[in-house]
């Protein structure tokens, strides 16, 4: 049974669809994200990155198909399971999505006091523990306004981590990052999931950092899963989808247009 | 003309569409209710930001309102030599009317806005979502311990504004415009029952309590999460909770004194 646990995926997603405003993000993807290793989810802006962490986090319902967390169909969860298998999730937003009126100190303390009864004292422990794992334990007192957009990130992972999740989900952690700070991130993500033995996804179009920290990427376009192997795998292959977007180029295969009618017809209607 | 019946539609199917909504919304509220039951320091915190923090545009709101009233029923009574009613008509309607209606229009404008504004920022800044990841419910966590303190500080200040207001009148009448002071208090305390005026007042005012602050809570967070969408949502609380409260209590008042 162990044994058996170790060697299933811990995400499997299977025939997934999923539209937003009568517009398709998800045509039938599948995908496995592996225990223990760090996954890398790729892929141009606006393809439904974010979209697919709020679906694995039950956030949003699919049209269709199975996301099976740990075993658990999350679509089909009631709202006790699935606060409860969340309560094993961490998730990094974009933003860090930090409470505004809580000190650092409070906002990782936060989810420790909603869902757990410790003494003061092992709360303040834990919390410092958190906070020196993301190296800001001297930044407690500031107030989520007072923090850089690097601080705020990593004041984010130690509140997601507080609870010691099986996993965590960063949604574009690199983004909007100076080198440095990126450099410390990347650090970060290898050192949590290998010190902590968790599942790390990454959504990321951030190429080189991404290459440089997963274990395996899946790159999505169009609604669909057009690549997936090992950084080396991806670095070798000759498909035009793959190329285009790990070296950059601005058109090809991947459309640099958002949908739209013929330019010159539109040009001419003069309305709409 | 057609385009007109079609707008008229239009519109229509929108305000049922969020009036359904907003009663799905009010129902999941009444769910987070019990989990407040063992968190009620939560409801506390807002009975500050929603209830105190309301009292001073309350208490001066208040005061004048009595005050006018003193002025223009002594004017209106001394013609009839019935004077000695003042005390009467400024409570009763204060009571029945002004204390609930009043504090229920100012209560829109200070908690209601800011009840809004508050929501509606957590949710453009992804601070619900973040909970909600965190598997912390933002219906208990954080609407409705707001909710919660905003239908129990709405029948508080609307008693303070006719307690006040009281006094106001009393500053004017007795103290200005030298209306006897026994006559004053006593034909208040004679002619004002219990259950007809004061009872009806209260009634009214927990229902403009549950009115608007459903309505306050529930533009924030159904707010489009951007900052023009907040701002708009802001503003609707304040004109819809305004009518809203009017038109309830065109009903009430038909209800309770025919
Ligand atoms: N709240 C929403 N309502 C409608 N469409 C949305 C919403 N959020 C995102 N989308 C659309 O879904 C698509 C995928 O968005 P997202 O998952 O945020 O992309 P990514 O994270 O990969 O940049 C985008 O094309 C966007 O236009
Ligand atoms: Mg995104």
């Amino acid at each position: 049974m162990s044994n058996n646990n170790k060697e299933a995926p811990l995400i499997e997603i299977r025939n997934l669809h999923f539209s937003r405003s009568g517009r398709m993000i998800f045509d039938g993807v599948d995908l496995d994200i592996p225990r223990g290793k760090v996954t890398a989810i790729m892929g141009p802006s606006g393809t439904g990155k974010t979209t697919l962490l709020r679906l694995i986090g039950g956030q949003l319902k699919p049209a269709s198909g199975t996301i099976n967390v740990d075993r658990h169909n999350v679509p089909e969860l009631g709202h006790k399971e699935l606060y409860k298998l969340r309560k094993r999730m961490g998730m990094l937003f974009q933003s860090g999505a930090l409470l505004t009126d809580l000190s650092v100190f409070e906002n990782v303390a936060f989810p420790v006091r909603e869902h757990t009864k410790l003494p003061e004292s092992m709360i303040r422990s834990l919390v410092l523990m958190k906070l020196e794992a993301v190296g800001l334990r001297g930044a407690r007192d500031l107030m989520p306004s007072e923090l850089s957009g690097g601080m705020a990130r990593r004041v984010a992972l130690a509140r997601a981590i507080a609870l010691d999740p099986m996993m965590i989900m960063y949604d574009e952690p690199f983004t909007g990052q100076d080198p440095i700070s990126m450099g410390v991130l990347v650090q970060l993500i290898r050192l949590l999931n290998d010190a902590l033995n968790m599942t790390s996804i990454v959504v990321s179009h951030d190429v080189k950092e991404t290459m440089a920290i997963a274990d395996y990427i899946y790159v999505i376009s169009t609604g669909k899963v057009i690549a997936h192997g090992s950084p080396e795998e991806l670095n070798k292959s000759d498909s035009p989808w793959v190329k285009q977007f790990i070296h950059g180029m601005p058109d090809g295969p991947v459309p640099f247009h958002y949908p739209a009618k013929d330019y010159l017809e539109d040009l001419v209607s003069g309305t709409g | 003309m057609i385009g007109w019946i079609r707008y008229l539609g239009r519109s229509g199917l929108h305000f049922f569409e969020r009036l359904g909504r907003g009663s799905i919304f009010f129902f999941n509220v009444l769910m987070g209710l019990p989990f407040l039951f063992f968190r009620f320091r939560l409801v506390i915190q807002q009975l500050y930001v929603v209830g105190v923090l309301s009292l001073l545009i309350i208490i001066v709101s208040g005061l004048f309102v009595g005050m006018v009233l003193g002025l223009q029923g002594y004017n209106t009574l001394v013609d009839f030599g019935a004077e000695e009613s003042l005390g009467v008509m400024v409570a009763l309607s204060l009571v029945r009317e002004l204390g609930p209606v009043v504090s229920a229009l100012l209560f829109a404008g200070r908690a209601g806005s800011a009840l809004t504004a508050e929501i509606g920022l957590m949710k453009a800044t992804e601070q619900l979502s973040g909970m909600e990841m965190m598997a912390v419910d933002p219906m208990s966590r954080v609407v409705a311990p707001r909710f919660l303190a905003g239908v129990i500080s709405m029948p508080l200040l609307a008693a303070i504004f006719s307690a006040i207001g009281v006094m106001g009148g009393y500053f004017v009448g007795v103290g200005l415009l030298g209306v006897d002071t026994g006559a004053f208090w006593s034909q208040m305390q004679a002619k004002i029952s219990w259950s007809d005026d004061i009872l009806n007042g209260v009634i009214k005012s927990v229902v403009f309590g549950v009115v608007a602050t459903w309505i306050a809570v529930f533009e924030g967070y159904d707010a489009i999460p951007t900052s023009e969408g907040v701002s708009r949502a802001t503003t609707r609380t304040v004109v819809h909770t305004s009518l809203a409260i009017l038109g309830v209590d065109f009903v009430l008042t038909a209800l309770m004194f025919e």
